[in-house]
């Protein structure tokens, strides 16, 4: 499996068809995907047509798009129409069919890519495991037996597995950051606001975000600038034009102010998180580390905004159909519901507060490194960790580092990096100001040209 | 650790009266350790002077 870029120019030089590269990749899916748990739904007929139709402009000689021939699936929180929106859970199973697809899988299928099928996720994305009580968990393609990270897990899957080069994911909390760091991808969440939410299936509208994961920084700038631009479809998007980053990517670190994020991101996780950050900023040459304020408060305002905000979401759910949630998703949702409303809106002032932390400290730097997840992959199954002699449960705090970088939007890509002697990875956030998701892909390309991260097909799958 | 001084149980019968919940079919141990996580992270999060005039900012300016 090559990457998105590379079938594109394939394609568009005469050296495959779309229907050939199509046609090995739905191969691919039927194989592999029983084991991995990635796919819910595969749209072969869709996936064939859209090929034909790439080939026969080809042959036309019409000009092809920058992922013409590229497939890639989606996390079901996205409408695919003609299939029901099912966001990882039961109940939207009796959803009807979407009558239109998102506005993202338009845009990428605008450049040319294929949608091959919808992904795997945790119920109604409120989950950084990758399990899913109705569908089985997503497992990680490095390792059968542990997590992929959620909640965009079988996005993770997928494109760990070589299943696609490309899937969509959404970030809440960290669920594009956590897989990636899991499952050994890059990530990009990009700035609240960018990219159109429109007909997809929410969580928490102060926080969501959608963004894509790959195995190569290039196939990351390629699908984020294919899905830039206005959509009056989502409301809460941000009045930016559309900004190209591909053409930036090799543009390297000079001039680039880099450090480490310390405090808060320097403790309550494993070392292997901690030597991750340390090797990056050593091939970065960052060698400050600075603090950002108050960080554990910025975690436990998000925390309790997610609950409060998820819980109003799906209140007249849980009335009617209590029953059939996952009864992981279930509870924490019921104690959503009953947090004090004063709690909630002093934590969106927080919010306030914080970003204006955020700003003052992007005067004085361009781009912060920080752990994305504070362990490798837990085992499917686990439920708890012990991080700094404390145990805790796995499930809402693999996004302990995750969660106040999104609390405040800003752009990130997790990049993964590898230990010697170690079957599984552990990503690093790279974090820029708001609307400089060109930053954090040039420092994450800097990275992967050196050899420092990399995003390698599991071996079980090559 | 959560307040001792925090009944989350008092919570849960009077919230779920409030809101309409049976909660027959939720276990109601794990809503009781969701609330205490909760209650230990808003005196986190809240424990802070913010000016009245304090907006909060869920749009980004460059």
């Amino acid at each position: 499996m090559t990457t998105a870029a590379g079938t594109a120019r394939a394609v568009a030089s005469g050296e495959i068809t779309a229907r050939e590269t199509t046609a090995a990749t739905l191969a691919r899916i039927e194989k592999h995907n029983p084991a991995l748990g990635a796919f819910t739904a595969v749209t072969a007929e869709r996936a064939l047509a859209k090929a034909a139709a790439i080939d026969a402009a080809r042959a036309r000689g019409e000009p092809l798009g920058a992922l013409a021939g590229a497939p890639f699936a989606v996390k079901n929180l996205f409408d695919v129409k003609g299939l029901a929106t099912l966001a990882g859970s039961k109940i939207n199973r009796a959803r009807p069919p979407a009558s239109a697809d998102s506005t993202l899988i338009e845009r990428l299928e605008a450049a040319g890519a294929i949608l091959v099928g919808a992904l795997n996720m945790g119920e109604y994305a409120y989950d950084f495991t990758g399990q899913n009580a109705h569908d089985g968990p997503s497992r990680n393609p490095h390792d059968l037996g542990h997590m992929t990270g959620g909640s965009s897990g079988g996005s993770g899957a997928a494109v760990a597995g070589g299943l696609v080069p490309i899937a969509l994911g959404s970030d809440t909390n960290g669920s594009i950051r956590v897989p990636a760091s899991l499952c050994g991808l890059f990530g990009l969440k990009p700035t609240y606001g960018r990219l159109s939410r429109a007909r997809s299936f929410p969580f928490v509208a102060s926080f969501d975000h959608l963004g894509p994961l790959a195995r190569s920084v290039e196939d990351l700038a390629l699908s984020y600038d294919a899905m830039q631009g206005r959509d009056v479809a989502d409301s809460a998007q941000a009045l930016r034009a559309i900004e190209p980053t591909h053409p930036s990517i090799e543009g390297g670190l000079k001039g680039l102010r880099i450090a480490k994020l310390g405090g808060y991101f320097a403790r309550g996780a494993e070392p292997c998180a901690f030597e991750a950050v340390a090797r990056v900023a050593s091939a970065l040459g960052a060698n400050t580390t600075i603090e950002l304020p108050e960080s554990d408060r910025a975690r436990a305002a998000a925390y309790l905004v997610t609950m409060a905000e998820g819980a109003s979401l799906h209140l007249e759910r849980l009335r009617a159909r209590m029953a059939d949630f996952d009864p992981d998703v279930r509870d924490r949702l019921i104690a959503g519901a009953m947090l004090p409303g004063a709690w909630i809106v002093k934590a969106q002032k927080f919010r306030g507060w914080f970003r204006e932390q955020v700003a003052e400290l992007f005067r004085h730097v361009d781009v912060l490194l920080a752990p994305a997840t504070p362990t490798r992959a837990p085992k499917l199954g686990q439920v708890t960790f012990t991080l700094d002699g404390e145990e805790m449960p796995v499930r809402p705090n693999m996004g302990i580092f995750t969660q106040p970088i999104s609390f405040v939007g800003l752009p990130v890509v997790a990049a993964p990096l590898w230990t010697h002697g170690e079957s599984l990875p552990i990503g690093v956030q790279i974090i820029a100001p708001p609307w400089r998701e060109d930053l954090c892909l040039r420092v994450a390309r800097a990275l992967e040209r050196e050899g420092v991260a990399a995003a390698p097909l599991a071996a079980g799958f090559a | 650790m959560s307040d001792p001084a925090f009944d989350a149980d008092a919570l849960i019968e009077a919230s779920a009266r409030l809101l309409r919940l049976d909660l027959s079919g939720a276990d109601l141990a794990v809503v009781r350790t969701h609330l205490e996580t909760a209650e230990r992270l808003a005196r986190v999060a809240l424990d802070f002077p913010l000016e009245d005039e304090a907006e909060p900012a869920p749009v980004f300016v460059a």
